[in-house]
């Protein structure tokens, strides 16, 4: 007995820093790459430490394009998108969960049924409606549909059925007005799927590509994403600069993850849908 | 509780449905509509816009051959450029769509198993209560936090087939590698293979929760019964885990029909076709060849392969997946 748990200690460990061996040595790689000189970027053998270390590639990233810029559009794009998409979701999550009105279950249902919808399908006209109501290269483009997503209607309604009703009775019984009832008992009662949902939310608008891609051409209005890629189309084989934007692309992220990791990991369980 | 019979004259008690009953109407009158609209008006005018509208459009677009510039809705555009399913056809006689099936195909069956394996393993070694759990975990979750882009462009960096990473570490043990995204025959296996190690960690971590919730006494159980560490996997953790595969399935399988940003930064659709696949292709003949009314109607099929997909693994799920834990 003794012998067989040593054994699968052993294996435990084999298998879990060889897993975390793969995982990390991208990262590794980006970072040596990313301190290479351009001219020892081809040298034969590869240098796996950069002999002469440099942060020419960083200076080009920041010199020749926004990046802090791109960060702090990252940024303001992705707290608006999650705040106005819980706002707009939890109101009518609490519609649905707590105030009786006619076909309310069908529109639920109706809701519900647009997130079988790719939003692939979507994209070349809601294309011809932001043209139209000229929003192409404001961050109106990527901020206003945030207003509908399915996915969160969904979980908040789950969420706030599961509010005893004296506690909404109460309040209003003490003369509260509805939205007193929503804002001041429904919602913090939702706090644990909120911190979730604003999460994914987060993450999602953060990694977003396509649609960014395609509405924020102005350098600067671009987010991270859209910024590297375009830094992929400048400098397609000077891989120290391509590394080197990496890096400061995913700082922001992996600070943030650091501070809230508990609420990515169940954000993930409640979503997994991801960008 | 202090209120009459019938329960809260506006809030619905827990586990009632909203308005199911005809008669219910009627005691409330218009005065629950009322209520309701201001919290609503958000999400509506979202639907409307940003949903309900593009759809309806998408549809129309779909039967014309509209380029993008004239005007859509002006006089005489349905004479001009209304084809009917012209496009539909045109597009399932084209090799290129099937082409792009194909390689879609190629990704699914290399991508759901190996992915399946390598994140199962990811959750039953995170599951273990044992030293440097915690670390693991972090770690294994950062290239999830990764951008697709990012990631792209670090997996490109390693896999340039001359001074990238990959092939000098195989030269190490004495093996030639192939030029991964430059050739024909790797630049997809290349593309699945950089897909798992980024969701290796997320599958993992959600089928680590299944893990979590199967009950403990019937390893207990197994383990006085003299089973070693194999038979309960496949005996117990398996079967018990089949509702979450389920879910990992059709997510992962929905995301293999939707491949974007990794194409686009790592081969553009090359070499030769060979990663050419449906989002790639709608994005370009709609934004670079501005065949809007083409690109449409590859959303559109998009969509029904994707419902199939689901409908037929839906289906499929009673053959296998086990409900009672």
């Amino acid at each position: 007995m003794t012998h067989k748990r040593r054994l699968s200690t052993t294996a435990y460990y084999v298998i879990g820093i060889l897993i975390a061996v793969i995982s990390l040595i991208p990262f590794a790689w980006m970072i040596s790459t990313s301190l290479k000189a351009r001219g020892a970027l081809m040298s034969i053998p590869i240098e796996w430490i950069p002999q002469e270390p440099t942060v020419a590639a960083y200076e080009k990233v920041l010199t020749k394009f926004p990046f802090l810029k791109t960060v702090a559009n990252s940024l303001f794009i992705s707290v608006t998108y999650t705040v106005i998409n819980l706002i707009s979701a939890s109101m009518a999550a609490f519609a649905f969960a707590k105030v009786r009105f006619p076909k309310a279950d069908l529109l639920l249902k109706v809701f519900l049924a647009t997130m079988m919808i790719p939003t692939q399908v979507t994209i070349i006209p809601l294309f011809v409606v932001m043209n139209k109501l000229g929003l192409i290269n404001t961050y109106g483009s990527v901020l206003l549909p945030s207003i509908f997503r399915p996915f969160a209607v969904f979980l908040l309604v789950q969420q706030m059925r599961t509010i005893p009703n004296d506690y909404l009775d109460a309040a209003s019984i003490d003369g509260a007005s509805t939205f007193t009832v929503y804002r001041k008992v429904a919602l913090p009662l939702c706090a644990p799927t909120l911190a979730t949902l604003s999460i994914t939310t987060f993450m999602e608008s953060w990694n977003d590509y396509l649609w960014p891609l395609l509405m924020l051409t102005d350098k600067s209005k671009m987010t991270l994403p859209i910024a590297l890629s375009t830094l992929n189309g400048a400098y397609a084989t000077e891989y120290n600069v391509l590394m080197a934007g990496s890096l400061i692309s995913m700082v922001p992220i992996i600070l943030i993850y650091i501070f809230a990791q508990k609420y990515f990991e169940n954000g993930m369980m409640a979503g997994g849908i991801k960008g | 509780m202090g209120l009459s019979h019938g329960g809260s004259p506006l809030f619905i008690r827990e586990g009632e449905p909203n308005m199911k009953k005809k008669t219910e109407n009627h005691k409330l009158g218009g005065n629950g509509l009322l209520t309701a609209s201001p919290f609503l008006i958000p999400s509506l005018i979202g639907f409307a816009i940003f949903y309900f509208a593009p759809m309806v459009i998408s549809i129309f677009i779909s039967l014309t051959d509209w380029n993008g510039l004239d005007r859509l809705f002006a006089e005489g555009f349905v004479q001009q450029h209304f084809i009917g399913l012209g496009n539909y056809r045109d597009i399932l006689k084209s090799p290129e769509f099937w082409k792009v099936l194909k390689n879609t195909f190629t990704y699914i069956i290399l991508y759901i198993p190996l992915m399946l394996i390598v994140s199962i393993s990811v959750a039953g070694l995170l599951s273990q209560k044992r030293r440097g759990v915690g670390a693991f975990r972090v770690i294994y979750y950062i290239p999830v936090l990764t951008s697709w882009v990012a990631a792209s462009l670090i997996w490109k960096s390693i896999l340039a087939p001359q001074y990238g990473a990959m092939n000098n570490i195989l030269a190490l043990f004495g093996i030639e590698g192939p030029g991964w995204l430059l050739d024909e025959k790797w630049a997809m296996p290349a593309i699945v293979l950089v897909s798992v190690w980024k969701d290796m960690g997320f599958f993992g971590l959600i089928l680590l929760s299944g893990m979590v919730g199967i009950n403990r006494s019937y390893y207990e159980a197994a383990e006085i019964d003299g089973a070693g560490a194999w038979t309960r996997f496949t005996r117990i953790t398996l079967p018990l885990l089949t509702p979450s595969i389920f879910y990992v399935l059709i997510v992962s399988l929905i995301n293999s029909f939707q491949l974007f940003p990794q194409i686009m930064i790592m081969t553009d659709g090359g070499p030769n076709g060979a990663t050419q696949v449906m989002v790639e292709r709608i994005y370009k003949y709609g934004f670079r060849y501005f065949k809007m009314g083409y690109a449409s109607a590859f959303s559109w099929i998009l969509f029904v392969i994707i419902l199939i997909f689901t409908a037929v693994q839906m289906r499929g799920q009673k053959r296998w997946v086990n409900y009672d834990t």
